[in-house]
């Protein structure tokens, strides 16, 4: 099983870099899309028994996470008519070395979590924390709101890692309910971007300063 | 049943959307709240039926703990919504279509998550409790608004992921000790002695974290006095006594769990140390506080760090705790719909514009006050009776940093609450604000005096079948020692 698993995480991997380092917002919400496509199909090699089920939530997440909600985004981008350069807050250089630190930090700390037998030599779980630093890091360091939605889903491909751990404790229902709500969550936000940016002329969320103390 | 308690407010939702009528739209609030509080009366008396009301192969459940936080929202739905008609003409020229539609699905899912026991289904009724109360934020249309909007939803909707991940780790944890994992309430208390320790830990702090957020707790409160201060004050009631209260059952239910795995201290310690923290962020932002409505906001964070520092104290406070969550939401009630009151009179919610409140709409004014000294504590109002409950369990209890904290900062509180509510009531209204054409009538005052009346009942006298259930609900959350 781990032949096959460890190379598809080091792709999910190298996709947390992608969306650190490139600086295209396009490109960064295909990364994201192809991690969630990546992430998609997972269940299927990390337990090939499950069945239909199995099958039922592998496409549901492919066609969310790969193609609607990327979708939706591009749609959003074409609509408010932005510019297309990230433009972070800290530079794409040390953006990537502050990724790479916290990748390096997930893959130390893995080993000293009291992870089950047979859970103990996989990537999953340094995959998993690495990915939701990546997602915190996006949601700190970059101003645009677009590109926050963009942490966000990083945040939740790499929550979605974890869960696979135990796919077979969590039942479907919840499963798809937990992706219709990240559904709903990203077409709430793309609503809000819309009125930000007919607003302020901006998706930056640089203008959302006047509430404060 | 069960079903319907959830369904009903979600078909009202639908008919609310339908009806293209912008004035008679908010008059079905009234009706469909009504028909919701009936509901949820007979699904808590159930005469002559014993056994506890539950579907989906036990994953709605209503327990007493549950039934508290259901019978407390639904009258407080009810009469927020008495205040929607009024309020709603008033503001006649917004379309209130999407607002109204909310409402009831925010209800839907409230009742959702006070049914749940099941954790994951939990924790996606609370996330969707985030996202269909995100648009009434945005009821005004500004940029202001649309600042508190985004923050709420971002800040909501990252916090909440954590609670996702907590919930992994609670799963987990039953991996890891070679169990049949399970998400399940009831069998996760069965199984909490044999769950591994250190990822029980781990799933209760991000539990906590993940939820607080949506309890707003200092430090994960920021999003609050933005979101309270733009939204309409019947948005900013539901929030700060409804959702706020739904997460603090999320939290309580994560306790249940480490109360049966023997890991209640750790939880404990927590709790308290978080209930006092967000007491006195809460004390420091609130003096000197130039809006009233970021004032209430702050008063939400600090009546927060109330509920769990009394679960945390535990013992006779576990009870003062699930008391003052039914005292604190009601009085935010008074509090939230007379300063909305007082911002419609005045077209202004800093103590710049706005003084002189008890003449110009006098009832609101005096509501005002009213609500500010009962939720402070003062007798004989209900938040006094909770209050001291927790007070003196703390000192019984021989923890006397805590209680000695605790009344402190409800000290600092006083006070700094005290000298922005007075600024806006007392005095001669500014003779260069000109009136704005609102004045107190009995639409939009009525439903205040009705939150205030329940805030003076249950200081002065507590139902005995309220009583019986709060002790039946403080059993659950009690450490078995």
């Amino acid at each position: 099983m781990t032949q096959i698993l460890d190379p598809l995480m080091i792709i999910a991997l190298a996709l947390n870099f992608v969306t650190l380092g490139v600086s295209r917002i396009r490109g960064v919400i295909n990364a994201v899309a192809l991690q969630g496509i990546l992430l998609g199909i997972l269940p299927l090699f990390v337990h090939p028994e499950i069945g239909v089920r199995g099958v039922l939530l592998v496409l549901v997440t492919i066609c969310l996470k790969g193609i609607v909600i990327p979708r939706f985004l591009f749609h959003a981008m074409r609509e408010v008519n932005i510019q297309h350069e990230v433009r972070p807050v800290v530079s794409y250089m040390s953006s990537i070395l502050l990724g790479a630190v916290g990748t390096g930090l997930a893959m130390v700390f893995s080993y000293t979590l009291p992870l089950a037998e047979e859970h103990t030599n996989l990537l999953l779980v340094p995959a998993s924390l690495s990915t939701v630093w990546t997602g915190f890091l996006m949601l700190t360091t970059r101003q645009k709101a677009i590109m926050q939605v963009l942490g966000y889903l990083l945040l939740e491909n790499g929550i979605f890692l974890f869960s696979l751990l135990l796919l077979k404790a969590m039942p479907l229902l919840v499963e798809i309910g937990v992706l219709l709500d990240l559904f709903t969550a990203v077409f709430v936000m793309g609503i809000i971007i819309h009125h930000i940016s007919r607003e302020f002329a901006s998706i930056s969320t640089e203008h959302l300063t006047e509430l404060k103390e | 049943m069960i079903y319907l308690l959830i369904l009903f407010p979600l078909v009202m939702a639908g008919v609310m959307f339908a009806v293209p009528s912008n004035r008679w739209r908010p008059w079905l609030l009234p009706v469909g709240a009504l028909g919701h509080l009936a509901l949820v009366a007979a699904a808590i008396y159930r005469p002559g039926n014993g056994t506890a009301l539950a579907g989906l192969d036990g994953w709605l459940l209503l327990d007493a703990l549950g039934k508290v936080v259901l019978g407390f929202l639904t009258v407080l739905f009810f009469l927020c919504s008495l205040y929607a008609p009024g309020y709603l003409a008033l503001r006649a020229d917004r379309p209130n279509r999407v607002l109204c539609a909310n409402l009831f699905a925010a209800l839907s899912m409230m009742t959702l998550v006070t049914l749940s026991h099941h954790l994951g289904l939990m924790w996606v009724a609370m996330e969707a409790t985030t996202l269909v109360s995100a648009p009434s934020i945005y009821f005004n249309h500004n940029a202001r608004s649309l600042e508190a909007t985004w923050k709420y939803l971002l800040i909501g909707s990252v916090g909440i992921a954590l609670a996702l991940l907590g919930t992994f780790f609670l799963a987990y944890a039953s991996v890891k000790s070679v169990l049949e994992s399970t998400l399940l309430l009831d069998q996760l208390i069965d199984v909490a002695p044999q769950l591994s320790p250190p990822w029980l830990h781990a799933a209760f702090v991000l539990l906590f974290i993940g939820y607080g957020t949506k309890m707003g707790l200092a430090p994960m409160h920021t999003w609050k006095p933005d979101a309270y201060g733009e939204a309409p004050g019947i948005v900013g009631t539901l929030l700060a006594g409804g959702v706020t209260s739904c997460a603090f059952l999320a939290i309580l239910r994560i306790y249940q769990i480490c109360i049966a795995g023997a890991e209640a201290d750790f939880a404990r310690e927590i709790m308290i140390f978080m209930g006092l923290l967000s007491m006195a962020v809460a004390a420091v932002f609130m003096a000197r506080q130039r809006d009233f409505k970021r004032m209430l906001a702050y008063s939400s964070v600090e009546h927060m760090g109330i509920l769990v520092l009394g679960v945390g104290i535990g013992g006779l406070a576990v009870y003062g705790a699930l008391l003052h969550l039914i005292n604190n939401g009601l009085t935010k009630g008074v509090l939230f719909l007379s300063a909305g009151n007082i911002h419609r009179a005045y077209g202004s919610k800093l103590t710049d514009n706005v003084c002189g409140a008890i003449h110009r709409v006098p009832i609101s004014g005096a509501m005002f006050l009213a609500g500010f000294l009962a939720i402070t504590g003062s007798p004989p109002f209900g938040p006094f009776v909770s209050e001291f409950t927790i007070v003196s369990a703390a000192i019984g209890s021989g923890q006397f940093l805590a209680g000695g904290l605790f009344l402190l900062l409800l000290g600092v509180v006083f006070i700094g609450m005290g000298a922005t509510v007075l600024a806006v009531v007392q005095g001669d209204p500014p003779a260069r604000t000109t009136d704005k054409g609102y004045h107190d009538t009995i639409a939009t005052c009525a439903p205040v005096l009705f939150f205030m009346a329940l805030v003076l009942l249950l200081g002065l006298y507590v139902p005995p079948p309220l009583e019986s259930l709060l002790r039946e609900a403080t059993l659950l959350i009690e450490v078995k020692r």
